[in-house]
């Protein structure tokens, strides 16, 4: 124990500074690490340094990124939701479903952020209503969401969406700056304030640190959590308008296998899985990083399945580093 | 006279700030029951763990059958003959009743694997030669908590252990159950075991023990023939004190009735509980373990759900449904698991002092880090918390100025009523007077507080009133004046016959 304080002193209100820890934080690696496949993509291919390679780079990462905004608070708070990508596909059929009955741009929109919201709310109620384990409930409805896209949609395709509506995908607000980006921008900088900045984030933290300790400290856990769940589905939301657009069309298989990469962002970028810590600057450079990984991968005509090899042992290695860490710390100790 | 088949001499046993045993001794006879008495925290548990391998002791010796032996594990105590029956049974729920009476030590065949048809075949004659009516093929999960015992009896005579410990089996028994298990422990003498016994209850002790060892504080204070010995000759030696603590003297004009909570039920805790708690008063809640005083606080604190009853906050009707509702109507509550409850220990400092209080310092929600800084800064100063920075994480605090990190959150939300559940429990005894003090202030400055607590000097030092419970039920509202300890104990424990006073 560190008893440094006599009788009566006044106590600081922290003794490292800030500007050290910053230095010394995963982020700062992970700043690195981005550095890094920058420069050796730049080598490994004469097509990369483009600023319309550089643009097309970026859709790598914005869908999965929005949603790994919103699974980044569901982690930290010791949930987890696997559910995000067949919520896009379940969103993505519907709004297809309500075009072929004639609907206009917004109410398409509005037809992916309610279904987003709804599918999210249903997993919130049935972690904090029901009180089941949220990687199992999700797991479930992984598979209900993407069944009732299945039964809606069987072999075919949606297709013809209007083009106000493929803006969302394929548009650019500025110069090479796509719509996708500036949406995924503000949506960082919202959760950033969201997470770090509010009571809210504050709450969530606490739950994800010790969920007892939290609801004894007055701490509505199961409000929190719920609202943490509908905002994933909205986040997913939001994936399925962008990639639907970007895409043109709408097959029940959209956006297979996104939960796996949107998982190992939150995990790279420092949250623990295990709840209670984490940041948003982190979460926005493993999106990053994983956009420059697969575009450099992809510049050098390497096959999506070894992709896939890539992320998954990705994940793996990142979990187990902060474990592989405190084993040798407490050998030493 | 015979030897003792296990002798203890000269145990110590410190825990950070916390000395859990200090040169205890201990003996137990082939063919005898010992009870182990005393209060809450006197050193029974870690006597036990001490025993079985769980805990190394930092001094002293153990010795089996006069062979010196040390215990690593928990396998090398069941190795020399020592097993422990404890009051939560540990046994393995999915698998059969021959696989947990066997686990570990089943028959082998000649292909040294396991022979299913001996293992059963024995286990079951060892549950019949208990009577014990249990088929041992059962999986263990379809039986109810008094045959699990009998279950862990079983194994006992399996692995032949020469030493059974048993921790407050009769907790969870009803009576029926518990005259079941007297005949059982008879057995257990026949066969010439040694038995450790742990009990509250006298009318236990006094059933089925032979001797006695009684202790206070980690000490051992006194051992002897349960048929030589008075009851009230035991009890003075369990509450008796050898550290003097000196409570604070109050000068507190205690106001109007702040709380009153009438017929509060809960289907299995607690039943038709009813207290009030008035402006600057102590009210001291005592009782064994297991009474369901935790239970009645939880329920008032919104954690818990009550089927029945009614509470007034100072003539409102209040109904929390969650604790945050409790906090915002002025109850609040100090939970006895600090580590798990009380605490986040994998934060800071200022962030579990302002986490209850984040609406009044923050501006539309956004944080503003200054005023947490300043509200924690004010209230853990009060309370006089040892750190070196606010931005300390709680889990490297002793446990006593962690506590005093749970109570500084509570206060920072200007409660009306405090509920303290065990406030002193494990911490040292500099904390302890700090927290007893600061408890004088809070009533001084017109709080009221509740204090549930199983230590006697603590209850009777500090309450204006006591409330007694015992097995769920109020037994009693006494006025603190010239109480003796012997009175509450014999309360709680349900002594009728010959009070001591």
């Amino acid at each position: 124990m560190t008893d440094a304080t006599a009788n009566g002193r006044r106590l600081p209100d922290r003794l490292d500074s800030p500007f050290k820890s910053a230095v010394l934080s995963w982020e700062s690696l992970l700043v690195l690490v981005a550095l890094g496949i920058f420069i050796a993509n730049s080598f490994a291919s004469p097509y990369f340094l483009n600023e319309w390679s550089l643009s097309d780079l970026t859709f790598n990462f914005t869908e999965k990124g929005l949603i790994a905004l919103a699974m980044a608070l569901v982690i930290i708070s010791g949930e987890i939701d696997l559910s995000v990508a067949s919520i896009i596909a379940l969103a993505s059929t519907l709004m297809g479903l309500a075009l072929q009955y004639g609907a206009d741009t917004p109410t398409l929109v509005a037809v992916g952020v309610g279904v987003g919201i709804l599918c999210g709310a249903f997993n919130g109620f049935l972690v904090t209503g029901l009180k089941l384990p949220s990687i199992v409930v999700t797991i479930g409805t992984m598979s209900l969401f993407r069944g009732i896209a299945f039964i809606i949609l069987g072999d075919q395709s949606f297709k013809g969406y209007p083009a106000s509506f493929a803006w969302f995908g394929q548009g650019y607000v500025f110069w090479v700056i796509s719509f996708e980006l500036v949406l995924f921008l503000v949506a960082a900088v919202i959760f950033y304030v969201l997470l770090h900045r509010t009571n809210f984030g504050r709450r969530v933290f606490a739950i994800g640190n010790n969920a007892t300790a939290a609801r004894f400290s007055g701490v509505r856990v199961d409000r929190i959590k719920f609202v943490l769940f509908c905002l994933t589905g909205l986040m997913s939301g939001l994936a399925a308008i962008l990639l639907t657009a970007r895409l043109g069309s709408t097959r029940p298989s959209i956006a297979e296998g996104f939960e796996l990469d949107v998982v190992t962002m939150v995990v790279l970028g420092g949250v623990s899985i295990l709840g209670g810590a984490g940041s948003i600057i982190g979460v926005v450079l493993a999106a990053l990083i994983i956009g420059l990984v697969t575009f450099g991968l992809g510049l050098l005509n390497v096959p999506g399945i070894v992709m896939t090899i890539f992320t998954g042992s990705l994940l793996i290695v990142v979990i187990a580093l902060p474990i592989l860490f405190r084993m040798i710390r407490e050998r030493r100790a | 006279m015979t030897d003792p088949i296990l002798t203890l001499s000269g145990i110590s046993k410190s825990f950070p700030g916390v000395r859990a045993l200090h040169e205890v001794s201990l003996e137990l006879y082939p063919g005898q029951v010992t009870a182990l008495i005393g209060e809450n925290g006197a050193g029974k548990s870690t006597l036990v763990k001490t025993m079985t391998g769980i805990y190394q002791p930092d001094a002293g010796e153990i010795r089996v059958g006069g062979q010196l032996v040390t215990l690593p594990t928990a396998i090398s105590a069941s190795d020399v003959g020592i097993t422990a029956i404890h009051q939560e049974t540990v046994l393995f729920d999915e698998l059969s009743v021959a696989e947990n009476i066997y686990l570990g030590h089943a028959p082998k065949n000649r292909f040294g694997l396991i022979d299913w048809g001996k293992m059963r075949r024995e286990a079951q004659e060892t549950l019949d030669s208990m009577a014990a009516g249990i088929d041992a093929g059962m999986p263990l999960k379809e039986l109810g908590i008094a045959k699990k015992h009998l279950v862990a009896v079983a194994r006992a005579l399996s692995v032949d252990a020469q030493v059974v410990i048993m921790d407050e089996p009769t907790a969870a028994l009803s009576q029926k159950e518990i005259e079941e298990l007297y005949v059982l422990v008879e057995l257990l003498k026949k066969d010439g075991k040694a038995i450790l016994f742990i009990s509250h209850k006298f009318d236990e002790i006094y059933r089925i023990a032979d001797r006695y060892t009684v202790f206070r504080d980690g000490e051992q204070v006194g051992k002897g023939f349960i048929k030589d010995t008075p009851q009230a000759d035991i009890v003075k030696l369990m509450v008796g004190r050898s550290v003097e603590q000196i409570f604070p003297a109050r000068q507190v004009t205690i106001g109007d009735t702040v709380l009153e909570v009438s017929g509060l039920s809960h289907p299995t805790e607690f039943e038709n509980v009813s207290f009030s708690v008035k402006k600057g008063e102590i009210l001291g809640f005592y009782g064994l373990v297991g009474a369901g005083r935790s239970e009645v606080m939880q329920a008032v604190f919104g954690m818990t759900k009550p089927s029945a009853g009614t509470m007034m906050l100072e003539g409102q009707t209040i109904a929390p449904k969650t604790p945050a509702d409790a906090v915002s109507a002025g109850i609040v509550y100090v939970p006895e698991e600090r580590g798990k409850q009380g605490v986040i220990t994998g934060e800071p400092i200022f962030k579990n002092v302002s986490l209850p209080s984040l609406d009044k310092t923050s501006r539309s929600g956004f944080l503003r880090m200054a005023e947490e800084y300043a509200l924690a800064r004010t209230y853990t100063e009060r309370l006089d918390l040892r750190a070196s920075s606010l931005s300390q994480n709680v889990s490297t605090l002793s446990g006593g100025n962690q506590q005093k990190v749970v109570i500084a959150k509570w206060l920072a939300t200007l409660p009306k009523v405090i509920i303290l559940d065990e406030p002193t429990k494990g911490i040292d005894i500099g904390s302890k007077a700090a927290v007893h003090e600061f408890m004088g202030e809070l009533v001084a400055q017109g709080l009221s507080v509740i204090m549930v607590s199983s230590e006697l000097p603590e209850v009777l030092g500090m309450s204006d009133r006591i409330v007694v419970m015992r097995e769920g039920l109020v037994v009693d509202t006494l006025e603190n004046n010239d109480l003796q300890p012997e009175t509450l104990v014999s309360l709680a424990a349900g002594i009728v016959e010959e009070k001591a006073a």
